[in-house]
């Protein structure tokens, strides 16, 4: 397909561009297959917008005589206008955006178009393998091992080819277990606690049937994770009736008469749609300019966006607390294993384990624990909250991750090595970017679409020195402990820096962000200073002596 | 320490009000000013102190397993649970607390007993560290159209207001004593604040004695004085920061508001700010919202907006925002009160000059801001803070209020404040401790009664002296921001964790950036320091210097101001600082 049948007024000139917060611009508009460009024509002061089609989440048209205006509504949740004469140009042009924002091929979207501007010092697509992972666990315990058993997507559809299983458990064990757990999900390290060699396995749901169908494979499978004599926690992220509820199609969960040694604890995380009505009713609440303190209070509370962020930190906590405080090791699957199961062992993750703390160590654990373990990304991302169409299969279960872990770092502001601004760029490319890395909704299906040979990763752009520097937290201090974030209320807050965004000027916060990068700044380079003296004093006293000793 | 203990109770419990973590056992003591809680089980001694001036109520809790709880609430919103062995013991401490922590006498306030041991000229000294003339000074006054005038030495004019008051040049005596008897407790409009760059005055008085139909001519001259005192505007307003409704049913009892018609070029307008009732009950309803035990994100939201509190926070920051705007940009005159012109007016008073001035953001400014729009025009601290056995009505969170709102300012601008939230939460809290002489009493004239001046501390002094720990490190300098324009959307407004759930600090952040930039700030003086003194070492020094970007001393000295760099921003005319629409 060309582009350009899509395009049939590729350009506009005397269009008016309205943003929140900025003076109104006048410039000329140009429609590209996968950008929307506007540049303000003064000479003084040009102004460039580049919009990626696919960034665009709605977009909404009105007519006031023959001058024409387009709302646009970003994946991003910044709203802009634009006012362009002639009702034959704005019609073409907002039939174009429509019909490039909801492109239906992925080998369309512009990261198979992208060429980097960029020298790539590091292929990101092979930053983050399993196998690195692996040798860093083998060097503190033998008691696992790496499975190829689904090195063709044969055994789990959604799982990488390779995972961390117990030892114990060969492949034929294995392809058994995976036929009883949903989806062939079957239980895979996902973090180990060097601490005290607690394990944190993840999965889906058992497929146990309302006969309590059981499987021997996987009941050893698990209790390989437990020492002798203790007990471990499946945390199931359902309800209990919404668990028991599941029998009847087949579903389930692990009953205590299989599985003695375990535990089973309900903590419910909301899904789905659930979810993205409470996004969709958040922003709503958001962009709302009313100036009624109540309504926009009744509207936050309503939204239950808030109520969501504290019901997962806690679960995530529950987790970590099972495994650091408890020495248990924990499986966390709901039913289907590639959402809120993600989010409680991605969490606590943040909260155990200081490298997840670090840029590469957030961006592996992005990589292991969403990317690779099969989060259906383009599922879950095609739309934002301003969609109209009702799709059932978004849901902003990773913003809500990201979020999360901004809560804590607010917490721990000194604990992190990335800064807000990082996170919110993740929530950014998640939704649209120019990098393959957020395509498909599993490996196998990146692999089909070679998106390592054809597009470029977001990890070869964001881990280049320029990048990273954008991204760092001054305040950061390299912090060993496990770090408890508070989930009461009032230690939680909106996160304005993705949803009030657009909504207020940013201006002095920006200052503010500047100050205290410039004070530490300026104390590094001071100690720099003085110890580079002290040392040449020390070698000039130094010489003082050779030179008197002879 | 050694103060006169008055009881001391072992084996008392006390329970934290979150954490299920065992509670701390330990002895408790009374002293003549503090209830001193010494905890025995922790590895550290740890000791909770409790001003009983700071003890709002003290409740005795049914019998438990545990033993005999009381409760005890805190003005500064500590929340205290202990529980005691024996009914006896529990008893006592009930009884002495509800004695000591509600003094009859205003003698028996720890201000007169508070020694510091200061020698008497520090002490005097301390009291002269803010002169308001000064501060009118600074504004251009005395000057054609307005003078600094002793008519009120007497008390003459209004036993509430200072004996010196500025009043325009214009305004007769017979105008000033003719519109006292015009004005609800001869609260006569009086100037606030003088905008140097256009002659646009802010002033404030209490409701006139209008009724249904009353005029008086002096009062009608008065104002005509002050919107002739600035030449610029024809018009001048007139703001009523009540709600109408209140207004309107003042004028039945003989009070009420100004009628348009009788005043020439004024423009009248009220704003809805409610009265100290209604912002007792909202605080009251907001600290239960404070203390429930683990409650829901929901409960919390509803019980947040139930409360009304942030709603009122909006109105007060409005008027502020009204008030500055109409100064600053359509250049016109404002006169605000309310009923007695003493609350709510001097909540948006103060906060319209703390927008237009950058210098009642500094450490001294603020200082001074406080001394003028409320202790010295009457705010009565010691009934809004119960500082005597009174009545419980005519207790109100109106000074929290304002001191929320100069926070809420913060989170917008945080490079515009010498000090940090700190230094409004010690203010905070020596508003209620007695401690100091500053906010004793109800006006000027009762503090002269009670001889505080000769017998008591400033609290000043003692704060300026803290300065290290209460600056705000983000801060750009007093030429950085001139006005500020904060958005006053809902969204902007945040709950206050900092205040009313200060002492639970299982929910703060865990690191605190701000100790770790005041730690910052201090090492660089340290480092700056080390440095110089170790070139000083290497006097015979030559070849390259280390460590590029800071070469040598003086060229390090302009480096060092890189990240303090008021001069960096202070060129020219200094911006206005908008965050977004109003409300208008």
């Amino acid at each position: 397909m060309e582009f350009a049948e899509l395009i049939k007024t590729p350009r506009a000139d005397n269009v008016m561009l309205h943003r929140p917060f900025h003076p109104a611009v006048e410039g000329t508009l140009c429609l590209t297959g996968h950008h929307l460009i506007f540049s303000s024509r003064r000479q003084d002061n040009a102004e460039e917008l580049w919009l990626l089609h696919s960034n665009i989440d709605s977009i909404e048209k009105r007519f006031v005589g023959s001058l024409g205006t387009i709302i646009i509504k970003c994946k991003d949740l910044r709203i802009i206008q634009l006012d362009i004469p002639g009702m034959e140009e704005c019609l073409n042009i907002a039939s174009s955006i429509e019909a490039l924002s909801t492109l239906d091929s992925v080998t369309l979207m512009y990261p198979f178009f992208y060429r980097p501007m960029f020298e790539v010092l590091e292929d990101g697509w092979s930053s983050f393998l399993l196998e690195q992972e692996f040798e860093l666990l083998s060097s503190v315990t033998n008691e696992w091992r790496l499975s190829c058993v689904n090195k063709e997507f044969s055994v789990c559809p959604s799982y990488p080819p390779v995972v961390i299983v117990p030892k114990c458990v060969d492949d034929e064990a294995l392809r058994k277990v995976a036929l009883f757990r949903h989806g062939g999900r079957f239980p895979v390290l996902s973090y180990y606690h060097k601490k005290n060699g607690m394990a944190m396995m993840r999965s889906s749901q058992p497929l146990t049937g309302t006969n309590g169908r059981r499987c021997k494979e996987d009941e050893k499978l698990i209790n390989a994770t437990l020492r002798s004599g203790r007990r471990g926690f499946v945390i199931d992220t359902r309800p209990l009736n919404v668990a028991q509820q599941a029998r009847a199609k087949g579903g389930g969960f692990e009953q205590e008469v299989h599985y003695p040694q375990w535990r089973r604890i309900h903590k419910y995380i909301e899904r789905f749609n659930i979810l993205q009505e409470s996004f969709i009713k958040l922003v709503e609440a958001c962009n709302d300019q009313s100036h009624n303190m109540d309504r926009w209070l009744s509207k936050l509370e309503a939204s239950n966006w808030l109520t969501h962020i504290k019901e997962l930190l806690t679960a995530a906590c529950l987790a970590a607390q099972c495994i650091d405080r408890e020495g248990a090791s924990v499986l966390v699957h709901g039913s289907e294993g590639t959402d809120s199961t993600l989010q409680v062992t991605s969490l606590a993750q943040i909260i155990l384990d200081p490298r997840c703390r670090t840029i590469r160590g957030f961006e592996a654990l992005v990589v292991r624990e969403w990317l690779q373990a099969g989060h259906p990304f383009q599922q879950r991302c095609a739309q934002s909250a301003y969609s109209n169409s009702k799709q059932k299969w978004e849901a902003p279960v990773f913003l809500l991750f990201l979020e999360c872990v901004w809560q804590i770092h607010r917490q721990f502001p000194c604990s992190f090595e990335f800064n807000e601004q990082f996170l919110i760029m993740l929530f950014e490319h998640a939704y649209a970017s120019q990098f393959g890395t957020f395509l498909g909704n599993n490996e196998n299906e990146r692999a089909k679409l070679k998106l390592p040979q054809k597009t470029m990763s977001l990890w070869s752009w964001v881990n280049r020195p320029e990048e990273l520097s954008r991204f760092q937290n001054p305040l950061y201090e390299a912090n060993s402990l496990v770090i408890w974030p508070s989930v009461a209320p009032q230690s939680l807050q909106l996160w304005e820096g993705v949803f009030l965004r657009w909504n207020r000027p940013s201006r002095f916060l920006e200052e503010a962000e500047e100050e205290r990068i410039n004070i530490i700044k300026y104390n590094k380079e001071l100690q720099a200073k003085v110890n580079a003296l002290r040392r040449q004093l020390a070698e000039m006293e130094a010489d003082e002596e050779t030179q008197e000793e002879p | 320490f050694h103060p006169v203990l008055l009881l001391q109770v072992e084996n008392v419990k006390l329970l934290d009000r979150y954490a299920n973590r065992k509670a701390a056992t330990g002895t408790l003591y009374l002293t003549a000013t503090h209830l001193i809680y010494v905890d025995a089980s922790a590895e550290v001694r740890k000791e909770t102190w409790i001003l009983h001036h700071h003890i709002s109520s003290v409740e005795k809790l049914p019998l438990t397993t545990a033993g005999y709880p009381l409760l005890i609430h805190c003005k500064n919103f500590h929340v205290a649970h202990f529980v005691i062995g024996q009914e006896r013991d529990c008893h006592d401490v009930f009884t002495s607390l509800l004695k000591l922590s509600q003094p009859v006498k205003p003698e028996e306030l720890y201000a007169f007993s508070y020694n510091p041991k200061m020698s008497k000229e520090n002490r005097e000294m301390g009291w002269k560290l803010i002169d308001l003339k000064l501060d009118y000074q600074r504004m251009g006054i005395p000057n054609d159209y307005w003078e600094i005038t002793d008519i009120n030495k007497d008390y003459e004019v209004c036993s509430t207001y200072p004996p010196e008051i500025v009043v325009p040049r214009a305004a007769t005596k017979a105008v000033v004593m003719g519109s006292s008897r015009f004005r609800s407790r001869g609260r006569i409009p009086v100037l606030s604040y003088l905008y140097k760059e256009n002659n646009a005055a802010l002033c404030r008085c209490s409701q006139p004695l209008a009724g249904f139909s009353a005029r008086c001519l002096e009062d009608e001259q008065m104002l005509q004085a002050i919107r002739e005192a600035n030449p610029g505007s024809p018009f001048m307003y007139v703001v009523d920061t009540r709600p109408k409704l209140n207004a309107m049913a003042n004028r039945a009892a003989g009070k009420g508001y100004e009628n348009e018609d009788n005043y020439e070029n004024i423009r009248f307008k009220f704003i809805g700010i409610e009265n100290i009732h209604v912002m007792r009950s909202s605080l009251q309803k907001l600290l239960e919202v404070c203390e429930m035990k683990s409650p829901s994100m929901s409960d919390f939201l509803t019980g947040l907006e139930n409360s009304g509190w942030l709603r009122h926070i909006k109105a007060v920051m409005d008027a502020g925002v009204f008030l500055a705007k109409a100064v600053r940009e359509e250049r016109a005159s404002v006169l605000v009160h309310c009923s007695d012109g003493w609350d709510r007016t001097a909540q948006v008073c103060s906060l319209a000059g703390l927008l237009l001035d950058p210098f009642y953001r500094t450490f001294k400014g603020f200082m001074v801001l406080i001394e003028k729009e409320w202790i010295a025009m009457g705010h009565k601290f010691s009934h809004r803070c119960g500082h005597l056995d009174g009545d419980p009505k005519e207790v109100s969170p109106v000074f929290t209020q304002f001191v929320e709102c100069v926070w809420q300012l913060m989170q917008q601008f945080p490079c515009s404040f010498e000090f940090n939230e700190r230094f409004l939460l010690e203010i905070h809290d020596h508003v209620y401790s007695c401690q100091f002489g500053n906010f004793l009493g109800t006006c000027h004239k009762e503090r002269e009664e009670l001889r505080i001046f000769e017998k008591t501390h400033s609290l000043w002094p003692f704060l300026l002296q803290r300065k290290q720990e209460l600056r705000n490190p983000l801060y750009r300098g007093f030429t950085a921001y001139k006005e500020l324009q904060p958005n006053t959307l809902p969204f902007s407004f945040q709950f206050w964790c900092g205040m009313y759930n200060r002492f639970d600090k299982g929910m703060h952040p865990k690191q605190c950036v701000l100790d770790q930039l005041l730690s910052c700030m201090s090492q660089k003086v340290t480092l700056e320091d080390n440095a110089s003194e170790l070139e000083n070492k290497l006097p015979f020094l030559d070849g390259p210097v280390p460590s590029e970007g800071c070469s040598s001393p003086k060229a390090e000295a302009a480096a060092a101001k890189a990240p303090t760099p008021p001069q960096d921003f202070g060129q020219g005319a200094a911006p206005v600082l908008s965050n977004g629409p109003s409300l208008g």
